[in-house]
C-alpha cells in the first residue's frame, strides 16, 4: 500500500498539513477564526494577479537559497552561511550594475555572474578550512555571515555611495526587471530572475544525478572514508560543494539586488533569505524538484501572511510558527513513518 | 588617558557583553556533551529574552526591586520547558538534531513575536522600568587596582555567569552525574550497558541547555536590550555555539571563548576612547571577533575533538 518512495513523498505533505493544523489551533486558541485566517492567507497569495506576481517574486530567491543549502547537504555539509553568501552576492550584483557601463547583453550577465562568483568565494573559504584543516564548517560559515553583513554595510556607506544608507538604483542594462512580467501581474515586482532560479534547479539536478562529479559529491556525502578508499579526493569535493552552494546563494542575492529592489542598502540585520533556505531545503528533501516546490510553498505562506492582519486580524508571525512546525514534523519524520507503517500493517 | 583607565574601560564592557554568552555556552556544553547538537541555542535565548521582558513588565508592581531576578529565574524555567521540544524531537523521535534546532529557532522567534503582537498590539514590547543596574561590590571594590578593574560598576549577573561556568565544570567533571552525562555523549551503548538511562540523561542535558540559554537570553534582555522585538537576539545564540566549539566542549574553555567574544565585541564600542583604536575604521572592529574566531579555529586549535556520539540518536539494540 505504501512503498518507500510514496512514504518519502507523503512525509512532507503530512508535515505541511500538521503544521497548518497547529496554526489553526493557535488561531482558535486566541479567538480567531482559522478558516478566515487561512482564507486571508490564500487571498494574499493568489487573490489576484498582483499578489500572485509577488508570491512568485518571493519564491525566486527561496528556490536559489534552498538549492544552496540542499547542494551542500548532499555532500554532507551544513552550509548555514547561505545568509552571508546572499548578502555578498546581492552587493556584487549591484556593484557591477553601478560601476560598469555596457549594453544589456553584456552588462546583465556580468552582474549575475559577479553575484555567483562573490557567493562562491564566500563559500570557498569555509570549504577550504574544512577540507584542509578540519575546521567545522558550521562555525566558520556563521562567522562569515557577520563578516559579510558588516563589510557590505561599510562598503555601501563609504565606497559605493557617499555616506548614504543605500546605493543608487542599478541602470536598466543591469536590471532583471521585466516590463512584460510586471504588466502581466498588475505591476508586481516579478522579474526575470524566476527563470534563472528554475534553470539553476535544473542544473543542480543534472550536476548531481547525471555527471561523474555529482556522483563523487554525493558519495562524499554518504561516506567520506569509503569515498577516499575508492580514490576520490574528498577535500576537493568538499571545497567544490561549498563553492557551488555559495554560487547558488550568491545568485539568490542577485535576485534581490538587481531584481526585486535594484539597490543594496545598509542592513540592520540579516535578510533571512538564507535561513529560510534551510527550511526550504529540508522540506524539499534536498532534491532540486523538492526545493522548487518547497520554495513555492514558503513563498506563498510568507506573502499570503501579509494579508492576514487586514483580512482576519491575525498577526503575520503566525506563519513563522507554522513554518517552524512544518520543519519540526519533517525532522521528526520517524514518527510519521512509524505511523504510516502501522497503517500499512493494519491495512493488510 | 592612563593605561589603567584604558584597561578599566575594556574589562568592564567585555565582561558585560560576554555574560549572556557564557550562560548560553555552558548550556550548550551540557547538551553537546550528552550527544545532542543544539543549534537551537539562539531560539532558546529568544525565548528567555521574551519571557524575561514580559514577566518584568507584568510583575513590576508586585515584585518591586526583585523583579529582574525573578524574571530571569522564570525565563530559565520556561526555556527549560521549551527545550523539551528539542529533546522530544531529537531523542525520542530520532529527528536530525540540526534540523530540530533550526525549527526551535524559527518557533521561538515566531511565537515570541506573535504573542508580543497579541499582547502589546505592536512589533516590540515597551521598555522595562526595572532592568539590572551596575553596582560596586561591597568591600572588594575598595581593593586598589583590582577593585577598580573587576569589582566596581559591574553587573551582578556577570559574576553569576562566571559562577555558573565554574559550577558547570564541577558538575561535568567532578560528579558521577557529569561522568554519566559525558559517557552518554561518547559511547551511548557502553553507557546503556552500564545501566545508564541514555534518553533520560539526554533529556536532562537538553533541558539544562534550555535553562542556561533562558538565563543568557533574559540577562541579555535585561542588561543590554531592555525590550523585546525581532532584533533583540540576533546571533548571540550562534556566538555561544561558536564559543562551545571554540572552547572545545569544556565549560571553562567555553567561558574563556565567550569572554574573548565579549572582549572583541566591546572593542568596537569603546574604541572611540582608546588612543590607537580610534583611528581604525569601525568596520574592522565590527568584524574583528568573527575574523579572529576563524583565524583561531584555523591556526591555534585546529581540529577540535567533538564528543564521539554527537548528532546521532541512540537506538537501543542497534550496533
Amino acid at each position: 500500500m505504501f512503498s518507500n518512495r510514496l512514504v518519502n513523498i507523503l512525509i512532507p505533505i503530512v508535515s505541511v498539513f500538521l503544521g497548518l493544523l497547529v496554526g489553526a489551533f493557535i488561531m482558535l486558541g486566541f479567538g480567531y477564526n482559522p478558516f478566515l485566517g487561512y482564507l486571508a492567507l490564500w487571498n494574499g497569495a493568489f487573490g489576484d494577479s498582483y499578489f500572485f506576481g509577488e508570491t512568485l517574486r518571493q519564491v525566486t530567491p527561496y528556490i536559489l537559497s534552498g538549492l544552496a543549502v540542499a547542494f551542500a547537504f548532499r555532500t554532507g555539509l551544513f552550509n548555514i552561511g547561505v545568509e552571508g553568501q546572499v548578502i555578498v552576492g546581492w552587493l556584487a550584483s549591484v556593484w557591477v550594475g553601478l560601476a560598469i557601463d555596457a549594453p544589456m547583453i553584456i552588462h546583465l550577465p556580468l552582474a549575475v555572474l559577479a553575484a555567483a562568483l562573490a557567493g562562491a568565494a564566500w563559500g570557498f573559504l569555509p570549504g577550504l578550512l574544512k577540507a584542509k584543516l578540519g575546521v567545522h564548517e558550521v562555525i566558520v560559515t556563521i562567522m562569515m555571515n557577520y563578516i559579510a553583513l558588516y563589510t557590505s554595510n561599510s562598503l555601501v556607506r563609504n565606497v559605493i555611495s557617499d555616506g548614504k544608507d543605500r546605493t543608487e538604483r542599478v541602470p536598466e542594462t543591469a536590471s532583471l526587471t521585466s516590463e512584460w512580467l510586471a504588466s502581466l501581474t498588475q505591476y508586481s515586482r516579478l522579474h526575470y530572475g524566476l527563470l534563472i532560479a528554475l534553470f539553476a534547479a535544473a542544473i543542480m539536478w543534472f550536476l548531481l544525478n547525471k555527471t561523474a562529479r555529482g556522483y563523487e559529491l554525493r558519495a562524499v556525502g554518504f561516506n567520506q572514508d569509503a569515498s577516499r578508499y575508492a580514490g576520490m579526493n574528498v577535500g576537493r569535493n568538499i571545497i567544490l560543494s561549498m563553492v557551488i552552494s555559495g554560487a547558488f546563494a550568491g545568485l539568490a542575492g542577485a535576485m534581490e539586488g538587481i531584481g526585486t529592489f535594484g539597490y543594496q542598502s545598509v542592513k540592520g540585520g540579516f535578510t533571512n533569505i538564507g535561513f529560510d533556505g534551510i527550511a526550504v531545503a529540508l522540506l524539499g528533501g534536498n532534491v532540486a524538484i523538492g526545493v522548487v516546490l518547497a520554495a513555492f510553498l514558503f513563498g506563498t505562506l510568507k506573502i499570503g501572511a501579509l494579508n492576514m492582519p487586514t483580512g482576519a486580524g491575525v498577526p503575520t508571525e503566525l506563519v513563522d510558527i507554522v513554518i517552524a512546525m512544518i520543519i519540526f514534523f519533517v525532522a521528526s519524520s520517524y514518527m510519521i513513518r512509524w505511523f504510516l507503517l502501522k497503517v500499512k500493517k493494519e491495512g493488510k | 588617558m592612563g593605561f589603567l583607565d584604558i584597561l578599566q574601560s575594556i574589562i568592564g564592557p567585555a565582561i558585560f557583553f560576554s555574560a549572556p554568552l557564557i550562560f548560553t555556552a555552558i548550556g550548550g556544553v551540557f547538551s553537546e556533551r550528552s550527544g545532542v547538537v543544539n543549534i537551537g541555542l539562539e531560539g532558546l535565548m529568544v525565548m528567555g529574552a521574551f519571557v524575561g521582558i514580559v514577566f518584568n513588565l507584568t510583575f513590576i508592581d508586585t515584585l518591586g526591586s526583585w523583579t529582574p531576578w525573578v524574571s530571569i529565574f522564570v525565563a530559565m524555567i520556561v526555556s527549560a520547558i521549551f527545550a523539551i521540544i528539542h529533546a522530544v524531537a531529537s531523542v525520542t523521535f530520532r529527528a536530525d538534531q540540526v534540523v530540530s534546532g533550526v525549527a526551535i529557532n524559527f518557533l521561538a522567534l515566531g511565537l515570541g513575536l506573535f504573542l508580543t503582537k497579541q499582547w502589546y498590539g505592536k512589533g516590540q514590547t515597551d521598555m522595562v522600568d526595572r532592568p539590572f543596574y551596575t553596582t560596586d561590590v561591597p568591600f572588594l571594590a575598595e581593593i586598589p587596582i583590582i577593585g577598580e578593574l573587576f569589582f566596581s560598576g559591574m553587573y551582578l549577573t556577570s559574576y553569576l555567569a562566571i559562577a555558573v561556568a565554574i559550577l558547570g565544570w564541577y558538575v561535568l567533571y567532578k560528579t558521577p552525574f557529569g561522568l554519566r552525562l559525558r559517557s552518554v555523549g561518547e559511547h551511548p551503548m557502553a553507557a546503556d550497558t552500564n545501566g545508564i538511562n541514555v534518553s533520560k540523561m539526554r533529556y536532562i542535558a537538553v533541558m539544562v541547555s534550555g535553562a542556561m540559554a533562558g538565563l543568557g537570553g533574559s540577562v541579555f534582555a535585561l542588561t543590554i536590550a531592555l525590550n523585546f522585538s525581532h532584533s533583540t537576539i540576533v546571533g548571540q545564540g550562534f556566538m555561544s555555539l561558536a564559543a562551545v566549539i571554540f572552547g572545545k566542549w569544556h565549560p571553562l574553555g567555553a567561558m574563556g571563548a565567550a569572554l574573548f567574544f565579549g572582549f572583541a565585541q566591546s572593542l568596537s564600542i569603546i574604541s572611540s576612547g582608546v588612543p590607537l583604536l580610534q583611528d581604525v575604521p569601525q568596520v574592522f572592529l565590527l568584524i574583528a571577533p568573527y575574523v579572529l574566531t576563524i583565524l583561531a579555529l584555523a591556526g591555534v586549535i585546529g581540529r577540535a575533538e567533538s564528543p564521539k556520539a554527537i548528532g546521532t540518536p541512540y537506538i537501543k539494540g542497534s550496533r
